[in-house]
């Protein structure tokens, strides 16, 4: 009697294992968040020290476009001013976006409406191939490939925005696509199928319908792959070619955050003026991941499917 | 479960038995080296034929750039700081707690595309080029053909040398920075117009150096300054440097290694001196 009556009051071996696979995932959970939280401080406290340290307005480092912080500019003050590259950077993404976007919906729209089973069977693997390879041979078929091909048609140095778009299009074009795909796959059958009972055609179906339901979904995929151009920096340094110059035109050499940043980090001293404009920079592109991240959330919780 | 359970124990502790192990081993016998894209080369093939004739030691070798050489070296993070530059020379460095030792000498050459139409600059020229006065190659006579100018990354030591040495202390032009030497060498062979610098080591066949004054970038010219744009190759390290670090720094500075494998690797020997660079880019007779 005694011994039933423990077994049923005491927790089950089952009981143990739940709190403990509770306690497990608790801890990680937490591991992450701590994670999170200590490198947003960390990036913080050094870009903000350009500013709070070295008392660099924040108005001249979002406004001015002359980066020297090395030196001492003509007033006597380092020259610290990221507007060229803040531009650079938009530019860049915007333009990929617009470049990957339609042919990103094509295929997706192929893949998922036209010919399903034999599309997703041939293009899935292409696609899947394209996440595949590394950034710096993106950047180096730029180089060799897409800067001369531009030189030779716009004139110039071929190097620049259109270079650095074209390169970053391939890059976030698998992104793209496969969200598209997921969010596509998402429509209800009994739309098509109330669509095609109407005596709408497929295209119509597809325009009209398919489409404008999936929309929230594919500009969170576009966002998403604006989110990754915007963070790309090996590739878009190879081709864009460094010069902290506001772009002029789409093949004049510029310089985006992450080029500057990747191609100075290791020359700087930590603790002095020019490293802690790095930080600033890595500081500006945080910020800007944040309201990446807020759009999505933004679209999504807008453009839910109502039922 | 219960062997799932033992065997992640078992594999937990033979693993930190096993870096336990290293980390000892490592301690009394490891020389790290850190810094300089110029030097890596070099430091590599020295560290591995040291590592050959002395088994007991092991070198690593990273690259990062002089000034990560030099706060790596200072912080005490590695035994070696590579560097192009003085230390006196970085901002930030405290170059009192570390000890120099110059183990070569690099020079480093102006390359330009060869359908400019110009292999030799007056130093002059050069310099008006890189402070973006020249903007065609019609007006130093070559082709009508518009300059682009290939600078490298703010704060490299090859930049800093170059511009120490070229343009004095006047602004350089505004223009597209790379910061690593192949891409530099890609750039300059495939497209018309550009000119930029390397060191010596990192030339090869198919890039057109460009003379000053007359002058070509030869070992020999750079020993009596004839050659004038050449930096240390400068290996930090402490105070007291560790034994290892000692005997790396002494196998690197010995003779056979000075006459073949720093020659071999596109470098001059530093013992071939016969003069000698100041902190503040003064150059003395006499080799130090």
């Amino acid at each position: 009697m005694n011994n039933i009556q423990k077994k049923l009051v005491q927790p089950s071996a089952a009981t143990h294992q739940d709190r403990r696979g509770r306690l497990i995932s608790f801890i990680c959970v937490s591991f992450i968040m701590v994670l999170t939280v200590a490198i947003i401080g960390f990036i913080a406290i050094h870009g903000l020290a350009t500013f709070t340290e070295n008392h660099i307005s924040v108005w001249d480092f979002l406004t001015k476009s002359d980066w020297n912080p090395g030196q001492m500019g003509p007033n006597g003050k380092p020259e610290v001013g990221a507007l060229a590259m803040i531009v650079a950077s938009f530019a860049v993404t915007l333009l990929a976006a617009l470049f990957a976007t339609p042919f990103a919906v094509a295929v997706a729209v192929y893949m998922t409406e036209l010919a399903p089973k034999r599309g997703a069977r041939m293009l899935q693997p292409v696609i899947e191939l394209l996440v595949g390879i590394p950034s710096v041979v993106y950047g180096f078929i730029g180089l060799v490939v897409v800067v001369p091909a531009i030189r030779s048609v716009f004139g110039g140095t071929g190097f620049g925005v259109l270079a650095g778009a074209i390169v970053l299009f391939v890059m976030i074009l698998p992104t793209i696509t496969s969200l598209t795909i997921d969010s596509l796959k998402q429509v209800p059958g009994y739309y098509r199928d109330a669509s095609l009972a109407l005596g709408a055609t497929k295209w119509q179906t597809i325009y009209k319908v398919i489409l404008r339901a999936a929309l929230p979904g594919i500009m969170t995929a576009v966002v998403f792959g604006m989110a990754r151009a915007f963070g790309e920096a090996l590739a878009v340094q190879m081709v864009i070619g460094n010069a902290a110059i506001t772009p002029t035109n789409l093949v004049s050499p510029t310089s985006t955050l992450t080029s500057q940043l990747t191609s100075q980090m290791g020359d700087t001293i930590m603790g002095t003026l020019p490293n802690n404009a790095l930080w600033s920079l890595a500081l500006v592109l945080l910020l800007m991941s944040v309201i990446f991240n807020v759009l999505v959330k933004f679209i999504g919780s807008r453009g839910e499917l109502k039922k | 479960m219960r062997l799932g359970k033992g065997l992640a124990i078992g594999l937990v502790a033979t693993s930190c038995l096993l870096l336990s192990g290293c980390g000892t081993k490592n301690k009394e016998h490891a020389v790290t080296a850190v810094g300089s894209t110029a030097m890596q080369p070099l430091v590599q093939k020295a560290g591995s034929d040291f590592q050959q004739q002395n088994q007991q030691y092991t070198v690593t070798v990273q690259g990062g750039g002089s000034g990560t050489g030099l706060s790596q070296a200072e912080t005490g993070a590695v035994n070696i700081g590579n560097s192009d530059i003085f230390a006196e020379q970085k901002d930030g460095i405290h170059a009192d707690r570390l000890q120099d030792h110059r183990v070569a000498v690099v020079g480093i050459a102006p390359v330009s595309n060869e359908h400019n139409g110009v292999n030799n600059l007056t130093q002059r020229q050069l310099a008006a080029i890189f402070t973006g006065k020249i903007k065609n190659w019609k007006e130093v006579g070559g082709k009508d053909l518009p300059i682009i100018v290939i600078n490298r990354a703010q704060g490299s030591g090859t930049r800093k040398t170059f511009e120490a040495k070229v343009l004095k202390g006047q602004q350089p032009v505004k223009s597209q920075e790379q910061d690593s030497n192949g891409t530099v060498k890609k750039i300059v062979q495939n497209t018309p117009g550009t000119i930029s610098y390397l060191s010596l080591p990192y030339l090869n066949r198919e890039l057109q150096t460009v003379k000053v004054d007359g002058v070509a970038p030869t070992p020999r010219n750079i020993t009596t300054n004839k050659w004038k744009i050449w930096s240390y190759e400068h290996m930090y390290t402490s105070k007291q440097p560790s034994k290892p670090t000692q005997a790396f720094l002494a196998y690197l500075m010995s003779k056979p290694v000075q006459a073949k494998l720093v020659k071999e690797a596109g470098y001059v020997s530093i013992h071939d001196m016969k003069v000698h660079m100041t902190p503040d880019d003064r150059v003395l007779p006499g080799n130090q």
